[in-house]
């Protein structure tokens, strides 16, 4: 299997931070507040890699950090540290090392992100199909008729009317702002996608949809994606392998299945007891 | 004269005319780049063409010919107080409203008609020089996406013009991407003006006195209007309804950009050349035959 993403170490503190921040903070020691500086360590040594056409879930409750690792391999925050290699066929790129522009650059051609809010990943004064356009102008796409079969073409396939495609996003459903949401992430048919929390807050009808999409996109474009969530549900539809987070450590990982029937970790089995 | 108004020479003092001379040489240097400068206090407020005006003192020297134009008229409010008050402060100087003899042409949202020489400069009064400001707010970021060459926002402008209105709707202050990578508002010029910049054998100067910004189209560089590969940049359209193309009321030229105006005694639209120096050429040509 090819590896398109190799991440190692990653860690994110919010705060000047100080020596004893990781030992002082983590599952074991029950908060993620350092008691010497009161620096919040989101994250803390996340290493993990994700291969060609896999869906690699996060979960975790409120606050472990499952978004902030997220956010910095999307270039949103910066890591504290840590290195995360990208593998885009034969070329190599390490993240981190990377200038502003040549991660803009990244994530404009490679990479695709579909927030929670939909207010995040869309710009809600322009129409679905203008959202559409921006990526593939970014990308470079300067013909007209171009851009507007491309972005009929998305719509249809995330079951967005396409008549509907010069409508602002404000006068849509909220599902349908996610699927606009997922059609722009999909525009440059990136070979690496981030979905974050994309189902919270949907009706359970429309959440079952979403997630069908997602894993229709991924058996035909055989695109990698990190999934983050708080529901095992998605995580057993979508993820082949899951990392359960808790107060910016990974406590457990391996194949879903696995960790789903049998919890190593106590925080793990609670929340598996829980949802069932 | 310049004893007894008691000022330096073009108003300014030397330093202040040092630094728009440099700032000058910077933005000719990078095409199509906003180089910010200390616009001084002049004594007219900033949007009346403080910028031009500025430009215009620091280069202008004792012989040289000045033409200013308001809208293309050099009989119009703001062309004859600047020209007035330049006359005032750089003794030495000749004014004309001839686009052949000037070698300094001062213009307010048109450039002339007539193709400029190489051995002339326009300097062009700019409200706003930021073409990104219609769609990111943010200084900051709009700094990082010229500096990137990402006019993608502009872009989307343009395609969701296309989608409601079938046609780009943007009138004047056309986005213009000079030598492949700056865009740059070219002031308030018509889009009839745009492809004179392309190419242009004169230097072309923009001041913008209340934004503190100066850029330039340096002679015979690539000037193209941000467009899609298949929607063309189109100019103006002066055809009346029979398709034929409507002539200047005065002089009979069909090849001008024309003004449109209400007849005050019968009400009608009146078409006449913007550009007054042209309009007056032609005539004089006519006169000849």
């Amino acid at each position: 299997m090819k590896k398109v993403l190799e991440v190692d170490g990653l860690s994110k503190i919010y705060g000047k931070g100080c020596s004893q921040c990781a030992q002082l903070t983590g599952p074991d020691c029950d908060t993620n507040i350092c008691p010497q500086c009161g620096s919040v360590v989101a994250a803390h040594d996340l290493s993990f890699d994700l291969y060609e056409g896999e869906i690699l879930g996060i979960i975790g409750e409120s606050g472990s950090g499952k978004s902030t690792a997220v956010k910095t391999l999307y270039f949103d925050e910066e890591p504290t540290a840590g290195s995360a290699t990208f593998y885009d066929g034969q070329t190599k790129h390490d993240l981190f090392e990377l200038n502003k522009a040549q991660q803009r650059h990244l994530a404009n051609h490679r990479f695709g992100m579909v927030y929670q809010n939909p207010h995040l990943g869309l710009n809600f004064g322009i129409s679905a199909g203008g959202n559409i356009a921006e990526r593939l102008l970014m990308s470079g796409e300067r013909s007209y008729s171009t851009i507007r079969a491309r972005a009929t073409a998305l719509l249809t396939r995330t079951e967005v009317l396409p008549e509907r495609m010069d409508e602002l996003p404000k006068n849509f459903s909220g599902g349908m702002q996610q699927r606009v949401q997922i059609a722009k992430a999909l525009a440059i048919e990136p070979p690496l996608l981030f979905l974050d929390e994309v189902t919270t807050g949907l009706d359970l009808s429309v959440q079952a949809s979403i997630l069908d999409l997602i894993l229709e996109i991924q058996q035909e474009l055989k695109t990698s994606m990190v999934v983050v969530t708080h529901d095992l549900g998605v995580i057993r539809l979508l993820a082949g392998r899951t990392m359960v987070m808790k107060y910016g450590r990974i406590i457990e990982s391996g194949l879903t299945d696995q960790i789903l029937e049998d919890p190593q970790h106590a925080y793990t089995q609670r929340l598996v007891a829980s949802s069932l | 004269m310049s004893a007894s108004v008691g000022y330096n020479f073009g108003f300014m003092d030397e330093y202040a005319k040092k630094e728009i001379r440099r700032t000058v040489l910077k933005a000719v240097a990078i095409p199509g780049y906003q180089v910010p400068y200390s616009s001084r206090e002049m004594p007219m407020g900033r949007g009346f063409g403080t910028g031009g005006l500025q430009l215009t003192l620091s280069l202008i020297g004792v012989g040289d010919n000045l033409k200013v134009i308001d809208q293309g008229s050099d009989d119009s409010v703001n062309a004859v107080n600047l020209r007035s008050f330049i006359e005032m402060t750089c003794p030495g100087i000749d004014t004309t409203t001839s686009v052949d003899e000037a070698n300094l042409i001062q213009s307010r949202h048109r450039i002339p008609e007539k193709p400029l020489r190489d051995d002339q400069v326009i300097v062009m009064q700019v409200p706003y020089p930021d073409p990104l400001v219609i769609v990111e707010p943010s200084e900051d970021r709009r700094k990082i996406q010229h500096g990137e060459g990402n006019y993608s926002k502009l872009l989307v402008k343009l395609y969701e013009d296309i989608v409601q209105f079938d046609e780009i709707t943007i009138s004047h202050r056309y986005p213009t991407c000079i030598n492949n990578h700056y865009v740059l508002d070219p002031s308030p010029i018509p889009r009839w003006d745009v492809p004179k910049m392309h190419q242009s054998r004169a230097l072309i100067l923009f001041g913008a006195g209340r934004e503190k910004k100066i850029y330039a189209v340096p002679p015979y560089s690539k000037a193209e209007p941000l467009v899609f590969d298949d929607v063309p940049f189109r100019i103006e359209d002066f055809r009346d309804e029979h398709s034929v193309r409507r002539p200047c009321a005065r002089c009979g030229c069909t090849s001008s950009f024309l003004d449109e105006f209400i007849d005050s005694e019968n009400g009608e639209k009146v078409y006449q050349c913007s550009d007054s120096d042209w309009c007056d050429e032609q005539l004089a040509q006519q006169g000849e035959c």
